[in-house]
């Protein structure tokens, strides 16, 4: 099966030149068609820096120095802006982080969701208001057509995430990107979000790049997975496998600082400090290779 | 909760329109300078003057004349204009609509350039254009509107003659109106070519009250716009595959608006404020030009009218601004 | 050198060196606009071809030099009266000058008497001068400084009194705020600690760092005197008589603006660049001084 999203050697850097900071270090990531791969990682790994670059929503000082971004087969890079736009919540899809920041506030939810139906499917106003209904009554929200009318201001935290997944699946995309989506959420909340992801991701037949740092979350619902750091792949592999026999220390120091339901709080070990300083030192040297134009 | 300080604010109007009576009807009478003295003929007698004094009241307490004149201001009686010889009332109610439709052109003037002006300095964020716009918006800012009516007086009423720089209509032309509303209603009465007559004549002195408005309008607006383009809502709109000017219209300016209202919104009093010299410049019949005449000629009476009736605008705008921040924000609404 | 170099990075540049970068090109700029103003005022004598109030009505409405019928005897031209069009510009500066000081600097003081006044002593001594405060700004300034000139009468004296009453609140509601805010901070408190009276801390610790902000504000009341004078000349209540000012200047080219276009347009510019001077003066003063004494 080939790849329906390939990133290469992504090279991210943030800053102005000769200030600049490497964010993500030749990072190189794929997912096949209709699979869940995790995407791993601490804060500062660089994993939402990868899956805003996928999107096309790196903040403004941030420059993508190499590397490549291919969806279903062209370079996202290399495409011109407004075909981009086409592909971009009609193909390429985005839950995001936070659901409370993340709706208009001065928006009807309906009119929200009908926007993005309107503006890729070129439904009309009617059509539009219908669909989007259907989709909030499919992320079980029930009273759909009152939902439609209110303001996010209006409804719950978990309902307005509910929304925003409707929302990725509206145009029926055939990548979603998962930014963080439950972080947000309590944990009663958190749990039934990701059965409903589940749901509408095997009904609609998406695959799913799940941006996270919750390696209980990624056992849960990811088949395959990406670790993480300093903006380089460490590990990456079928999740059942890197899970029982990760290779990479990181990887194992990882897992040791994972709550589990088998294990006492106790037996939490944190990240050896020394692990990290050398991975970061691994980074820098090879950061100053790059500048010094040697071949990593 | 929103509501209840509107109220709260309709409560205060009337106290604070005493004070304002209050204090500029001593403020006339504390100071020299008798009314009396520019009326009378060169020659009259002091049995003349002491008439004319008692006719008008002058020759009572001040705080009787104040007495008595709230008294009849209460219903609805503003005494009669020294100089003018008519009931203020009348004088007053006969010219406010020019004076109206005058700030309202230079308002929707002002509000429409000054977001087409912000929306392009937000597109051009980061870009060197930017500092462009932000240094005409300080220029249009630090020019008074008074001086833009000078300026544009001489620009394109005298160096470039495209346009009339007196009065409110072409005296040559005889129209006859229903109501003193003429743009107003000329536009819904479908008498195009007498709005367009009636424009060229208010164009001038609404761009001149509208410019400095304009640029505020712009920097709070064009600051505002560029924090809700930094909040979560608009970059997901990005990752939605819209399109930078369709999230910025859509998206990224409704919500920039509600603070922009809030904090310039009671700017427009200002705006108002400057009608009293732009239109003497451009000899516009508004209460404005009137309050100038009415200083020059010290016509009590009508000073008085015509300040109250500014501080009731004021009043009045403040409101509006109240309600229409209310009206924007969903959140308010509701809450 | 090197040693020169190293000495020049270990040691902290002095506060105007950083101050002036800060304010950048509006500081100079400014400067330089007002300081010409200033230079012109003071030596308006000197440089006026003649006398300002100098009538000579055989040589009425002369264009100016370039222009045909101009002469190289009045450059700018002559008014309707034959009178010396620069010369009244450069007079008409030394008045805008001497307006905007003393206005500007009377409605400093009383502005800074009220705010120190509310912001150190609180209770309904503030409650007072807040209300007043509210009161003065809910009038419209421009109305409320004729009604005040047209009561008190022409003349120089009625100009300075309209911009002080209408104005002494924008000096007073910053200081209060800032007088507030400063008794709020650590060093006050140390100064209380120490032993010192109320007036001891107002004038020693308080007032000292109010200075840049009230020299930013001073900038920009008289950029606004230099406004209220136009305004005042407007309603006829200006500086009386054959006085030259900007504002009296405009109003009597107004009536003859067809016929003689420039004795409204070069006051008109004489009072643009002085506001404009006086405006990036102020801001650039603000961005200059504020981080030094916020350190």
């Amino acid at each position: 099966m080939t790849a329906i999203l390939a990133v290469r050697d992504l090279h991210v850097a943030i800053g102005r030149r000769g200030h600049a900071a490497n964010v993500l270090r030749g990072a190189s990531v794929d997912v096949e068609p209709g699979e869940v791969r995790g995407l791993v990682g601490e804060s500062g790994a660089g994993k939402s820096m990868l899956g805003r670059a996928i999107l096309g929503l790196l903040p403004a000082n941030a420059v993508i120095t190499a590397g490549t971004i291919a969806f279903e087969g062209r370079d996202l890079l290399a495409m011109p802006e407004p075909e981009r736009r086409k592909l971009l919540g009609r193909r390429i899809a985005l839950i995001p982080q936070d659901p409370m920041t993340s709706l208009n506030p001065v928006r009807r939810v309906g009119a929200q969701i009908a926007a993005v139906l309107s503006h890729h499917l070129g439904l009309s106003k009617r059509q539009a208001r219908a669909r989007a209904g259907e989709l909030l009554a499919e992320v079980a929200i029930r009273e759909p057509g009152r939902v439609l009318d209110l303001y996010p201001h209006e409804i719950s935290g978990g309902m307005r995430q509910r929304v925003l997944i409707a929302m990725a699946f509206a145009c029926n995309p055939s990548l979603i990107i998962a930014d963080e989506p439950t972080t947000a959420l309590d944990v009663t909340v958190q749990r039934q979000v990701l059965q409903l992801v589940e749901r509408l991701r095997q009904s609609h037949g998406a695959a799913i790049l799940f941006v996270t740092h919750d390696l209980g979350v990624v056992a849960k619902i990811c088949r395959t997975m990406t670790v993480l750091h300093a903006g380089r792949v460490l590990e990456d592999g079928m999740t059942a496998d890197v899970l029982a026999r990760p290779r990479h220390p990181y990887t194992r120091a990882l897992l040791a600082a994972t709550p589990r339901a088998d294990r006492p709080a106790e037996a939490l070990r944190p990240v050896p400090p020394a692990l990290i300083e050398s991975l970061w030192s691994e980074a820098h040297r090879l950061d100053r290779l790059a500048d010094a134009g040697l071949p990593s | 909760m929103r509501w209840g300080e509107i109220i709260r604010r309709v409560l205060l109007i009337p106290p604070t329109l005493a004070g304002v009576g209050l204090i500029v009807f001593v403020l006339l009478r504390v100071v020299p300078g008798d009314p009396i003295a520019m009326m009378i003929p060169p020659g009259a007698s002091a049995a003349d003057i002491a008439r004319l004094r008692a006719l008008y009241g002058l020759d009572q307490p001040i705080l009787q004349q104040f007495v008595v004149w709230s008294g009849q201001v209460l219903t609805g009686d503003f005494g009669r204009s020294i100089s003018l010889h008519q009931r203020v009332f009348e004088l007053v109610l006969a010219r406010l609509p020019a004076t109206l439709e005058l700030a309202l052109l230079g308002t929707v003037i002002a509000v429409l350039l000054g977001t087409v002006v912000a929306l392009i300095g937000a597109y051009l964020r980061g870009r060197r254009a930017e500092w462009a716009i932000d240094g005409g918006v300080g220029l249009l800012l630090a020019i008074p509107d008074f001086l833009w009516a000078l300026i544009l007086l001489l620009l394109l009423g005298v160096i470039l003659p495209v346009l009339p720089i007196s009065g409110r209509i072409d005296p040559q032309l005889d129209i006859a109106f229903g109501t003193n509303f003429y743009l107003i209603e000329s536009l819904l009465t479908g008498r195009l070519d007498v709005a367009a007559a009636l424009l060229q004549h208010m164009i001038l002195p609404a761009l001149a009250l509208a410019l400095p408005f304009a640029a505020l309008v712009a920097r709070l607006l064009k600051a505002q716009l560029a924090e809700a383009e930094d909040q979560d809502y608009a970059q997901v709109a990005r990752a939605r595959g819209f399109s930078r000017p369709a999230i910025l219209l859509r998206d990224v300016l409704p919500n920039a608006l509600i603070p922009t209202v809030a904090l310039g919104g009671v700017q427009i009093t200002l705006l108002l404020g400057g009608t009293v010299l732009v239109e003497r410049i451009f000899s516009y019949e508004g209460i404005g030009n009137m309050a100038i005449d009415a200083v020059i000629n010290r016509d009590f009476p009508l000073i008085q009218g015509l300040i109250l009736t500014f501080a009731v605008l004021f009043i009045a705008l403040n409101l509006a601004v109240d309600l229409l921040v209310t009206l924007l924000d969903p959140r308010l609404r509701h809450g | 050198m090197a040693d020169l170099a190293l000495t020049g990075v270990t040691e902290r540049p002095s506060r105007w060196r950083l101050a002036s970068a800060r304010g950048g090109a509006r500081l100079w700029l400014g400067a330089a606009l007002v300081a010409v103003l200033l230079l012109i005022a003071i030596f308006a004598p000197l440089l006026a071809p003649h006398d300002p109030v100098e009538q000579d009505l055989m040589s009425a409405q002369l264009p100016p030099a370039w222009m045909t019928g101009g002469e190289w005897a009045h450059p700018l031209g002559t008014d309707s009266l034959g009178r010396c069009v620069l010369s009244r510009l450069i007079f008409a500066a030394r008045t805008a000058v001497e307006v905007a000081a003393i206005a500007a600097s009377l409605a400093a003081a009383i502005g800074i008497a009220f705010g120190l006044l509310a912001g150190s002593f609180g209770g309904w001594i503030d409650q007072g001068v807040s209300r007043l405060i509210d009161v003065w700004m809910a009038f419209p300034p421009v109305l409320l400084s004729i009604v005040l000139a047209a009561v008190i009468g022409a003349g120089l004296t009625s100009v300075v009194a309209a911009i002080v009453v209408v104005d002494w609140t924008r000096f007073a509601r910053v200081v209060r705020a800032e007088t507030l805010s400063q008794l709020q901070r650590d060093y006050a408190a140390a100064a209380r600690v120490l032993g010192l009276t109320r007036g001891q801390i107002l004038r020693f610790e308080i007032l000292p760092n109010l200075v840049p902000l009230i020299v930013t504000l001073i900038a920009v009341e008289m950029g606004i005197a230099v406004l209220v004078e136009v305004i005042l000349s407007f309603v006829g209540i200006s500086v009386a008589g054959d006085t030259p000012t900007w504002g009296g200047m405009i109003v009597e080219g107004r009536q003859i603006v067809y016929q003689a276009p420039w004795i409204m347009a070069l006051p008109i510019v004489s009072v643009i660049a002085t506001v404009i001077g006086f405006n990036l003066l102020g801001d650039g003063l603000r961005a200059a001084l504020d981080p030094v004494h916020r350190q």
